[in-house]
C-alpha cells in the first residue's frame, strides 16, 4: 500500500480502542424514565411543546425548532411528561428538558416508523425529511443536518464527504456502525448527494480500522452508477484526521479559507452515523430518538457500545458495564474532544458518541511555556498555540485575535503534546469566550 | 578629495536642514498645552474609570469643547486631581465622592461539586464547568483571583475563605473588577453607601441552605424589619432600595445568616484618618 491521504501537522495518541472494538452493538433496555434535553444541537435551544402530565409517543415531536439553525426533538419513548426540569448539557451549560415516565409500549406517534420508497423523493423532499427528523451532526459537533443542506444558492456542492474516521481514541460507535449497517450508511450518503444535487461522495475511514474500510468500499464499489460515483478512502491514521477541514484537505486536497465554512470549496461533510439516520428517517420515517454509545475507558468493567435512546442517563449505561468505584474522571466524547464532568444524570443526546470513565486520569500542574515548537508542529490549522497561549494567559485577547485564535478548532493536540503541560485549548477558549463577549457589548453600545 | 565630501555633505545637511525647518512650519499641529498639563496631574493608571480611552484620551477630553468632560471623572486621584484638574481649566470643582469596590459573596466554604485542576482564572473556570465553575452554588465568587489580577492598584487579595478582600485604601473605584467578574459579584459604590447585602445566590432558600453557611436564604426577616420598605426579596434573594435606605441598620440586625453587613464603622474610621492626613 503507497503512501496514505493525510494533513499536515497531528498527533498520534494511543487510541485504546481495542477496550469496546470487538463489542458488537447491543440495543440497551429503555429506563423507567428519560430525560430529554431541549439543547441537543449548535444553535437555539427547542422550545418546549408538552406539558406535565401530556401522554406522548415514541417519535412526537416534544420540542420545536426556534430558528433556522436549531432542530426539533422528539419523545424518545411512549409514556407520560413528568416534569420539565433544567439539565445539565456535555457542552457545559444548563438548559430544559422534558422528564418522561417510560410506559414500556413503545408505541409509535401517528406517520412514524413507516416505510417509504426513498428513490421517489425529490431533493427538496429529503431536506424537509431531515429537518422533520431533527437530525444534526451525529460526530459530537451538533450542527443541525438541514443547514448543512440548505447552501445558499451561489455556493456549489460537488463533494459530500462522510466522516467515518473516528479519530478520538477509545470511541468505537462509528466503527461498529460500519460494521454492523453499512448499507444504512451508503444508502444515506446516496440520499445526501441527491439533497444537494452532487454526484461525488466519499467515505474517509482510517487505516486502523482496515475491516471497515474493506465493506464500505464493496459496497461502496457496488452501489456507485447513475452517474454517481462512491469512493472509500483509507486514511493514514492521526489524530484529528476526523475534523471537518482536515479531512476535506485529505481526501479533496482543499483548504478551507480562514473563517470559512466547507462549503465555501463546495463540500458538505457529514457523520456516518448522521447519514444513517438520514436514511432511517427517509425509509422508514423515524425521527432521530436513537444513537450508538459507547461507554468505555479502564473505569468500567465491560466496556461496550449501546444502541441507546436518547435520554438515557449515562449512570444507567455505566451501570450496565458494571461502573467501578474508584473512577475519578467522566468524560462525555472522546478524551481529546471531551469535557469531564461530574453528573452522572447526564442523559445520552444526539451527539454523544462515547461515555469514558477513567479510574487513572493524571492531575497535571501547568508549568512555564518552554518554547519547545511541539504544539506548532502539531496544529492541524497551523497556528501558533505556543504563541496563544501565551498572549491569552497575560490577557491580551484582542492580540490573540490578530493572530487567528478564532481559526482554532480546539481539538486538544497542542494540549497533548505539550511537554509543559499547558491547558493551551482552555486558554483559548476562554480568548474566544471573551472575545465574542466583547463583540455583544459593542454592538449593544452602538444599538444605544 | 577630503574637502569635496566635507562640502558635499555640508550642502547636503543644510537643504535637508532647511527641509525639515519648513515641514516643521508648515505642517505644525497645535497642542492645547492644557492638555499636556491635565495629562501630568491625572495619575498614569490608564484605568478607564473615567469612561475615556486612558489617561490622555480623558485630559483630551477634558479641554475638547465638544465633548466637555467633566474634571471630577477620575476615580483613582480622587479629590486632589479633580481640584488639580479644575485649577489648570480656571474653575472650581465640587469634590467627587470617594467610591469602593465590594465583593457580594461571603460563600469560601460552599460545597464543590468536583475538583477543577485547570487554567486559574474565574473565567475559564466558568467555562470549564457545568454552568460554570467547581461550586455547587452557580452564583457566588469562583475565588480564583481574575478580579485581583484585573486590579490596576493591588487593592484586591484572596483573603483565607478564598473570596476576595478589598482594600479600601487602596481602591479607587474605578470598575476594572466590576467587569472582569464573570459572575458580577463586584459592586462600586460611592462611601456613604454602607449597608450591602453580601450575597447573590438566586437558589431557593432550602437549596442555599443547605450548599452554603452564608447565603441569602430569603426569609423575609429585613424585609419586615425596614422601617422604609427598602428590601425586597428578588429571585429568592433580598436587594436594598437604595433610593429608599436611610442605612439605618436594622436588617443587618436581624439576618439570621449574617449576609447584610454595614461598613459604616470602619469607613467612618478611615475617613477620619484620611482626613487628618490631609488637614
Amino acid at each position: 500500500m503507497g503512501e496514505l491521504k493525510t494533513f499536515k501537522g497531528g498527533t498520534h495518541p494511543h487510541d485504546f480502542k481495542e477496550l469496546a472494538k470487538n463489542q458488537k452493538i447491543a440495543e440497551c433496555d429503555v429506563p423507567t424514565e428519560v430525560i430529554v434535553p431541549m439543547a441537543q444541537h449548535i444553535g437555539a435551544p427547542a422550545k418546549v411543546l408538552v406539558k406535565a402530565t401530556d401522554e406522548v409517543k415514541r417519535g412526537q415531536l416534544i420540542g420545536e425548532p426556534a430558528g433556522f439553525v436549531s432542530a426539533g426533538v422528539h419523545s424518545p419513548v411512549s409514556g407520560k411528561v413528568k416534569k420539565i426540569i433544567q439539565c445539565n448539557t456535555p457542552i457545559g451549560t444548563t438548559c430544559q428538558a422534558v422528564l418522561i415516565e417510560n410506559d414500556g409500549k413503545d408505541e409509535w406517534a401517528d406517520g412514524c416508523n413507516v416505510d417509504t420508497d426513498v428513490s421517489t423523493l425529490s431533493s427538496a423532499d429529503i431536506c424537509k425529511k431531515v429537518a422533520w427528523a431533527g437530525i444534526v451532526g451525529m460526530g459530537g459537533a451538533t450542527f443541525p443536518t438541514h443547514v448543512k443542506l440548505s447552501p445558499p444558492p451561489e455556493k456549489k456542492i460537488d463533494a459530500v464527504i462522510l466522516n467515518g474516521v473516528e479519530c478520538e481514541p477509545y470511541l468505537t460507535s462509528d466503527y461498529r456502525l460500519m460494521l454492523e449497517k453499512p448499507e444504512t450508511i451508503v444508502e444515506g450518503l446516496k440520499l445526501l448527494l441527491k439533497a444537494v444535487d452532487c454526484k461525488n461522495g466519499y467515505i474517509g475511514i482510517e487505516a486502523n480500522k482496515e475491516d471497515a474500510f474493506r465493506i464500505m468500499d464493496k459496497l461502496c464499489k457496488e452501489m456507485s452508477g447513475d452517474g454517481i460515483t462512491l469512493i472509500a478512502e483509507l486514511l493514514e491514521v492521526k489524530y484529528p484526521q476526523g475534523a471537518e477541514k482536515q479531512l476535506i484537505k485529505a481526501i479533496l486536497d482543499r483548504e478551507v479559507p480562514s473563517g470559512g465554512l466547507p462549503m465555501d470549496v463546495g463540500v458538505v461533510v457529514q457523520n456516518v452515523a448522521t447519514a444513517s439516520a438520514v436514511y432511517e428517517a427517509c425509509s422508514k420515517n423515524r425521527p432521530l430518538t436513537e444513537r450508538i454509545v459507547t461507554a468505555t475507558g479502564d473505569g468500567v468493567k465491560e466496556p461496550k457500545n449501546f444502541l441507546a435512546r436518547i435520554g438515557t442517563p449515562a449512570k444507567y449505561l455505566l451501570g450496565k458495564c458494571g461502573f467501578k468505584e474508584n473512577v475519578n474522571k467522566l468524560i462525555y466524547g472522546g478524551p481529546m474532544m471531551g469535557m469531564a464532568h461530574f453528573d452522572l444524570e447526564m442523559p445520552v443526546n444526539k451527539g454523544m458518541s462515547g461515555i469514558l470513565s477513567l479510574c487513572n486520569a493524571e492531575v497535571y500542574e501547568h508549568r512555564r511555556c518552554i518554547r519547545c515548537g511541539r504544539c506548532v508542529e502539531g496544529c492541524p490549522q497551523q497556528l501558533l498555540p505556543s504563541e496563544l497561549s501565551l498572549v491569552i494567559e497575560s490577557g491580551r485577547f484582542n492580540d490573540s485575535k490578530d493572530i487567528n485564535v478564532l481559526d482554532c478548532i480546539e481539538c486538544g493536540v497542542c494540549t497533548y503534546v505539550c511537554p509543559a503541560r499547558r491547558p493551551i485549548v482552555q486558554w483559548i477558549k476562554l480568548a474566544k469566550y471573551e472575545l465574542n463577549r466583547q463583540r455583544l457589548r459593542a454592538a449593544a453600545k452602538e444599538k444605544k | 578629495m577630503f574637502i569635496t565630501a566635507l562640502v558635499v555633505m555640508g550642502i547636503i545637511g543644510i537643504a535637508l536642514g532647511m527641509v525639515l525647518a519648513w515641514g516643521g512650519k508648515k505642517f505644525y499641529v497645535k497642542i492645547d498645552e492644557r492638555v499636556e498639563k491635565i495629562d501630568e496631574v491625572l495619575p498614569g493608571a490608564n484605568c478607564g474609570a473615567c469612561g475615556y480611552p486612558g489617561c490622555a484620551g480623558y485630559a483630551e477630553a477634558i479641554v475638547d469643547e465638544e465633548q466637555n468632560a467633566a474634571v471630577n471623572l477620575c476615580a483613582p486621584g480622587g479629590a486632589d486631581v479633580a481640584q488639580a484638574v479644575a485649577s489648570i481649566m480656571g474653575g472650581e470643582v465640587d469634590s467627587a465622592e470617594p467610591k469602593f469596590a465590594f465583593t457580594c459573596c461571603q460563600g469560601g466554604d460552599v460545597e464543590t461539586k468536583f475538583e477543577y485542576t485547570g487554567v486559574m482564572d474565574c473565567r475559564a473556570a466558568s467555562l470549564a464547568g457545568i454552568a460554570g465553575g467547581s461550586k455547587a452554588c452557580t452564583y457566588g465568587c469562583l475565588g480564583l483571583g481574575t478580579c485581583v489580577k484585573a486590579c490596576p492598584f493591588g487593592a484586591i487579595t484572596i483573603g483565607k475563605d478564598r473570596i476576595p478582600v478589598v482594600d479600601e485604601k487602596k481602591c479607587t473605584g474605578c470598575n476594572r473588577c466590576v467587569d472582569a467578574c464573570p459572575r458580577g459579584i463586584n459592586r462600586v459604590d460611592p462611601e456613604s453607601r454602607t449597608v450591602f447585602v453580601k450575597c447573590k445566590s438566586q437558589d431557593k432558600g432550602a437549596i442555599a441552605n443547605k450548599i452554603c453557611t452564608h447565603s441569602c436564604i430569603a426569609c423575609r426577616k429585613c424585609v419586615k424589619e425596614c422601617p422604609f420598605d427598602a428590601i425586597e426579596i428578588v429571585n429568592n434573594l433580598a436587594v436594598i432600595d437604595y433610593d429608599k435606605c436611610k442605612l439605618c441598620g436594622k436588617c443587618v440586625n436581624v439576618c439570621p445568616k449574617n449576609v447584610i453587613v454595614n461598613l459604616r464603622k470602619e469607613r467612618r474610621e478611615r475617613k477620619k484618618s484620611r482626613e487628618a492626613k490631609q488637614g
